[in-house]
């Protein structure tokens, strides 16, 4: 009983708009956010792996799609997206090693990721898209 | 007096095992996606068909997606999780995000092995 007093007594401060979030808390969300985004686009890539694959005119019907310049902006947030994904999903895994753990590392790695995933963004989307 | 728990996250250290293997899966595709695609540079129709016609290549895409799929099961059930408090409409989208998946599993089968 002594154990739920306690708990009744934590602090709570769940007014978003005044928390701060730190680098990694940030890259945190963007996490989440990037994964539910490309949930919703699996319609859409699945369609676009489809008609690639199928015959030479669906192959251009889904280059012209790629290719409008609304498509080329999506594309490059979902290039971002998996970037962003991939690089902090490589962090938690070498966290969960235990690597990094400590504060400054954290930090640092967290920057890491987003140097490096907005780096292959743009390589890539230079690459793939223009 | 029996205390069994009937709800909450006692699945936990399967899915959180399966999320990262899935996710080890999907960050070598990724690498092996680059490299092969880098090194082809397929700019036509036969060309990038060539590239998933190839049995091993098709094989490890497929690998990919399935695991692109379970991976999305466990992180969307976990955002419902979070943010959906009624049992009733949580449990509606948590079916409703499994369905779509196992969907689009077939979905993927179906467009790797008609190349």
């Amino acid at each position: 009983m002594a154990e739920m007093a306690v708990k009744k007594r934590r602090p709570k401060n769940l007014d978003l708009p005044t928390i701060r979030l730190p680098l990694p808390g940030i890259l945190s969300i963007i996490h989440r956010i990037s994964g539910a985004a490309l949930f919703l686009l699996l319609p859409f890539l699945l369609w676009l792996l489809q008609s690639s694959l199928t015959s030479p005119e669906s192959f251009a019907a889904a280059r012209a799609v790629v290719g409008h310049p609304l498509a080329k902006i999506v594309l490059l947030g979902l290039i971002w997206f998996y970037m962003h994904h991939f690089c902090a999903g490589i962090r938690y895994l070498l966290l969960d090693l235990h690597k990094g753990v400590e504060l400054e590392a954290a930090r640092l790695s967290s920057k890491i990721v987003f140097a490096v995933s907005i780096a292959l963004t743009l390589i890539i989307g230079a690459k793939v898209l223009w | 007096m029996v205390n069994r728990i009937l709800v909450g996250a006692h699945y936990g250290l399967k899915d959180w095992i399966i999320q990262r293997a899935t996710a080890v899966v999907m960050a070598l595709y990724t690498l092996l996606f680059l490299v092969v695609v880098g090194a082809v540079g397929p700019d036509s129709f036969d060309a990038w068909r060539a590239v998933f016609a190839h049995g091993f290549m098709k094989f490890a895409t497929f690998l990919f997606l399935v695991s692109v799929f379970y991976h999305a099961w466990i992180g969307i059930r976990d955002i419902w999780m979070d943010y959906v408090k009624p049992d009733g409409l949580r449990l509606l989208l948590m079916i409703a995000t499994a369905t779509v998946l196992v969907g689009y599993a077939g979905w993927a089968f179906q467009i790797l092995w008609r190349i």
